[in-house]
Order: C-alpha cells, then sequence, then structure tokens
C-alpha cells in the first residue's frame, strides 16, 4: 500500500496535488463519519446517557435474556451445519467433477441474490399450514413455522453461503499437489482430508465461520416473516430490537442493538486479524 | 466428501487403508453427498420450488394482476428508483473511498479499511436504529428523516455501503502507475488521467459493485421497516409489500411480487455482468 501511496504525488506533482488529494480525502472520510460512524457513536451515548443502571435493568430484562439465548441457540445450530457442508460443498465444486455442478454454484449463491423477506416466505410455502408440507406436519405434530425449527431453517438458509464461498479459491490456490503425494504415500480418502487438505485451508473456513456467525446473529428478514414474534417463545435478538423499538422502549431497543453491534465490532476485529493470518501465511 | 481423481488405487496393494478402507471412504463419500442433498433440498430448492408454483398457481393472468395492483405497482417502481440512485451514489463515494485508501496516506487508515466492511457486519435492523439515533426524531441534529424516501434511500446507502469501495479497492491496488505516470509526463493534467487511463481500467470493477449493491438494495428489508415507516404508496419498498401481504396471509400476491423482484434482480445482473464483459474486453 505505500508503495502505492509513494506512487500518487509523481501524478501532477506540485502543491495542487496535495490540495486535491486533501479535498478528496475530507470527503470520503466525511461520508463514511456522517452514514457511519457518528449514527454508531449516537447509539452508544445514547444507551449510556443515563448510566449504567437502565442498561443493567434492559439487559436482564426476562424477554431480553430469553431473546439472547434463542440468538445463541439457532448459532450454535446454524453455524456448524453450514460450516460441515459448506466445506463438503466447496470440495464438491473445486475437486469433483459430475453433472449439476453449475446447478449446485448456484443454489450456493441463492441467498446472496434473494431478499430475506423472499427467503421466509418460501418457507412458510413448503413448512406452513397451507404448504406443501404442512398437513403431513400438523398431523404428525410437528410445528415448524411460527416456532423455533423454522428460524433456524430461516437462519441456516440465509448464512448458507459463506464457507464455501471463503473456502473455495483457498482450496484451488492449494491445488492437489499435496493431496496427491499423501494418496500416493497410500493414505486413503479420510486421511488426506483429515491431515492434508483441512490443516490448508483451515484458515479460509475460520474466516467462513466468522462470517456465518455475524449473519447469523443478525438475521431479521427472513426470521420475521417465520417467527410470529411471539415474546419470550420466538424472539431472538434483532426481533427483540424491533419489539422494544415499537414498543417506545427506546432504552430496551439501544441496549439490545449496542450488544448486537459490539459482536459486530468484535467480526470485524477476527477478520481483520484473520485476513492479516492468511496474507502471511500466503507470503511465506 | 469430494472424489479425488487420484492415481488408480488398484496398483497399490501396500497402501495401509487397504480395500476395506477405500470402501469405507467411497461409501462416506457417498452418505456425504447424500446428506449434502437432502439438506440443500430442505433448505433451499424446495422452497424456492414452492414460491415459483405458488406464484404461477393462477397462470400468468393472475401473476399479472397481483404484480400491477396499484399498491404492488408502487412498491416495486420505489424499489426500483431508489436502488437506482443509491447505486449510482455508491458507484462515486465507493470509488472515492476505494481510492483514499490505496493512494492517499493518513493516521487512522487502517481503522477506516476496517470499518467499511461494518455494514456487512452488523445486523440491518440495527443499522435502522442506528440511523434514527441521529437522524430520526429527537436527534441532537434536530434534522428529523423518519418516514420519508430520504430515509429509505439512507438506509440503502448505509447497507450497501461496502460492495463497490471493496470491489475496486484491490484493482486500484493492482494498478500500474507507470501509465499514469507517462500520461501525466506528457502533459495530462490530474482529471485527464484519471478519466482517461485510471476509469477504464476500474470500470469493470466498479460495475460489479454496481450489481451487488442493486441485488442488495432490492431485496433489503431489516433497515428500512423501522425507519421507513412503511406507508403504502410513499416510502413502502417491494420487501415491506411483500411482508404486509404475508401478514395478511394474501400469500398469491406475496409470491408474485417476490418472484417479480427475483426476476428484475436476475435481469439487472446479466445486464451489468454483459456491460462489465464488453468494458473489460475493451481496455484490453
Amino acid at each position: 500500500m505505500s508503495a502505492n501511496a509513494a506512487k500518487s504525488p509523481v501524478v501532477g506533482g506540485g502543491a495542487s496535488a496535495k490540495v486535491s488529494r486533501l479535498g478528496l480525502r475530507t470527503v470520503a472520510l466525511g461520508y463514511l463519519a456522517l452514514l457511519l460512524l457518528m449514527p454508531l457513536a449516537m447509539i452508544f451515548y445514547r444507551t449510556f446517557e443515563h448510566g449504567l443502571e437502565p442498561v443493567w435493568k434492559a439487559m436482564t430484562e426476562p424477554n431480553a435474556v430469553h431473546a439472547f439465548w434463542l440468538s445463541i441457540e439457532l448459532v450454535a445450530i446454524a453455524v456448524p451445519l453450514n460450516t460441515v457442508f459448506g466445506i463438503g460443498i466447496a470440495l464438491l465444486l473445486e475437486r469433483g467433477s459430475f453433472r449439476g455442478r453449475g446447478a449446485l454454484g448456484l443454489v450456493i449463491d441463492l441467498p446472496f441474490a434473494i431478499s430475506p423477506i423472499v427467503v421466509g416466505l418460501a418457507l412458510v410455502l413448503v413448512y406452513g399450514q397451507a404448504g406443501w408440507f404442512g398437513d403431513w406436519l400438523s398431523e404428525h405434530g410437528i410445528d415448524v413455522i411460527f416456532s423455533v425449527p423454522g428460524m433456524v431453517l430461516a437462519t441456516a438458509f440465509v448464512s448458507l453461503p459463506f464457507v464455501a464461498r471463503e473456502t473455495i479459491p483457498v482450496l484451488h490456490e492449494l491445488g492437489t499437489d499435496s493431496e496427491q503425494a499423501a494418496a500416493t504415500l497410500g493414505a486413503n480418502a479420510w486421511q488426506t482430508f483429515w491431515r492434508v487438505t483441512l490443516p490448508a485451508i483451515r484458515w479460509g473456513v475460520v474466516y467462513g465461520v466468522v462470517l456465518t456467525t455475524a449473519r447469523a446473529l443478525g438475521e431479521f428478514g427472513a426470521v420475521s416473516v417465520v417467527s410470529g414474534r411471539i415474546e419470550g417463545q420466538t424472539q431472538q435478538l434483532p426481533l427483540y430490537v424491533q419489539d422494544r423499538f415499537e414498543n417506545f422502549d427506546a432504552t430496551g431497543a439501544y441496549t439490545a442493538a449496542v450488544v448486537l453491534a459490539l459482536l459486530a465490532l468484535a467480526t470485524l476485529l477476527a477478520m481483520n486479524l484473520l485476513t492479516r493470518r492468511t496474507r502471511s501465511r500466503r507470503a511465506v | 466428501m469430494g472424489r479425488r481423481r487420484l492415481p488408480s488405487p488398484r496398483r497399490r496393494p501396500t497402501s495401509p487403508g487397504g480395500l476395506a478402507g477405500r470402501v469405507g471412504a467411497r461409501s462416506a463419500s457417498a452418505l456425504g453427498r447424500g446428506l449434502l442433498g437432502i439438506y440443500l433440498s430442505v433448505l433451499v430448492v424446495l422452497p424456492i420450488a414452492a414460491l415459483l408454483a405458488r406464484s404461477s398457481h393462477g397462470g400468468l393472468g393472475a401473476f399479472w394482476r397481483e404484480v400491477t395492483s396499484p399498491e404492488a405497482q408502487a412498491a416495486i417502481k420505489l424499489t426500483l428508483v431508489v436502488s437506482a440512485a443509491v447505486v449510482a451514489i455508491n458507484a462515486v463515494t465507493g470509488t472515492l473511498i476505494a481510492w483514499v485508501l490505496v493512494r492517499d496516506e493518513f493516521r487512522g487508515k487502517k481503522v477506516v479499511n476496517a470499518l467499511i466492511d461494518l455494514p456487512f457486519a452488523l445486523p440491518t435492523v440495527v443499522a435502522g436504529v442506528v440511523l434514527l439515533a441521529l437522524y430520526g426524531k429527537n436527534g441532537p441534529l434536530g434534522i428529523d428523516i423518519t418516514f420519508t424516501r430520504t430515509a429509505v434511500a439512507m438506509a440503502l446507502l448505509f447497507v450497501t455501503l461496502p460492495f463497490v469501495a471493496r470491489s475496486v479497492q484491490p484493482v486500484l491496488l493492482e494498478l500500474d502507475g507507470s501509465a499514469e505516470e507517462a500520461a501525466a509526463s506528457l502533459g495530462a493534467g490530474r482529471l485527464t488521467v484519471f478519466r482517461r487511463i485510471v476509469l477504464p481500467a476500474l470500470t469493470p470493477a466498479i460495475i460489479s459493485g454496481i450489481a451487488l449493491s442493486f441485488a442488495r438494495a432490492l431485496g433489503e428489508f431489516g433497515s428500512v421497516v423501522l425507519i421507513s415507516g412503511n406507508l403504502p404508496f410513499k416510502t413502502e419498498v417491494g420487501s415491506v409489500y411483500i411482508f404486509g401481504q404475508i401478514q395478511n396471509e394474501n400469500l398469491p400476491a406475496a409470491a408474485a411480487v417476490s418472484v417479480a423482484l427475483m426476476l428484475l434482480a436476475l435481469v439487472v445482473l446479466a445486464a451489468l455482468t454483459l456491460l462489465s464483459r464488453s468494458r473489460s474486453k475493451h481496455v484490453r
């Protein structure tokens, strides 16, 4: 980066170049401050402006605690599923040769292209009362829509692509040389995967897991459709934020929002550390 | 796991994995694929199929009636117009931010660089709350954007901020400065150098960032729902309209508008991909 920055004064040069560079910098940083930084700072200020006591009260509210643990539960189910299947999908797309590869790639990218609301609607049309499996499910007493299983499906759908999409380029870069060497030395497919492939792709996978977790924690639209938003039952943290906001409980909404914002900042930190890690690994 | 194309194992009788190990690995791989197939069917394929089936349930005439009902039409139109305006702004600000992050040097640049991803990490509903904390009623600036189209645009600008910047940044990093230096030494002004040399090289990246922003803006729900007030014919975007129809149990209308928005996103993505391809050929 510094090499490129050193290049820029060469272009044009002189005092006017400096002025225009300062001008561009001011505009860019000003835009970011107005759109991102100041609103974010404001919400922290608003949350803590009356001290810690109301925040603590809002955090220990039974519905808030329930929403928090439900969010954790959804992440604990959706993220491992999408990690295992994501690695599998990455291996299939990168190493396998079969008909329907294009279709698999398309299915993986669908969650990026579809509105979360549409995801929720699509799930309702299969698992809801009037859906394809609605009668069968209600005959067997299984609740999916307006219940936690539906929320798991919605969360898993929207966070599906990340592990696969982050692992594929790493697998591609890795190539098959070391895997073939392992096979020649007598390792079977499982041994090759556990001892050669997985250690080599692990940081790509971890990066994908971080993104999956962030998406799963923050999902709102799809979950909003399938959950029924029942207080203390099917409200995870983002739904709780909306509920508090619409009930004019600013402290409750801001507190929950700040918890989610802190988790987002932790995600950013993890992403940054991981990028540095993969870069240094590649440089070696 | 993925089928490896390895040297034929039959010629290696000394393989410690042995025949049993290979058969085990193969059936494990078949089992893995089967599970993956079930997972993707339950999660993605069946719901999307149900959505398509429902939207075409009453034939093309019914579909068209739902999509062109006055409220649906207004919502779709607003979504398209605001999304177009938002990606146009993103094209400029995203390129500017990428430029400042690559070609400029200032203290705190790394922090700014990390913050660009905040909209990806922050739950969308929190984005809405955050914007309202500063620009909503009782905000410290005395501005109130709640329930306006400006608010919708602002929410969309927030959530799509990283796309163009992140897609332009690596291209700008790779860009060789020699052509710029040559042009400058031949007497081209800075603006001319940017317009004739830098911009053409960045165009494909800008277009792909625009495509991603546009797809995201078309489907965005969480950040818009609190801030826009969801007034029909005024601030109601497509995803919010769909949500309202689901709440009213008017699933045919919800399904039809969902599919219409998906089709629009597909058409725009395809057009932009073609444009980007012809552009990058043009440069080379």
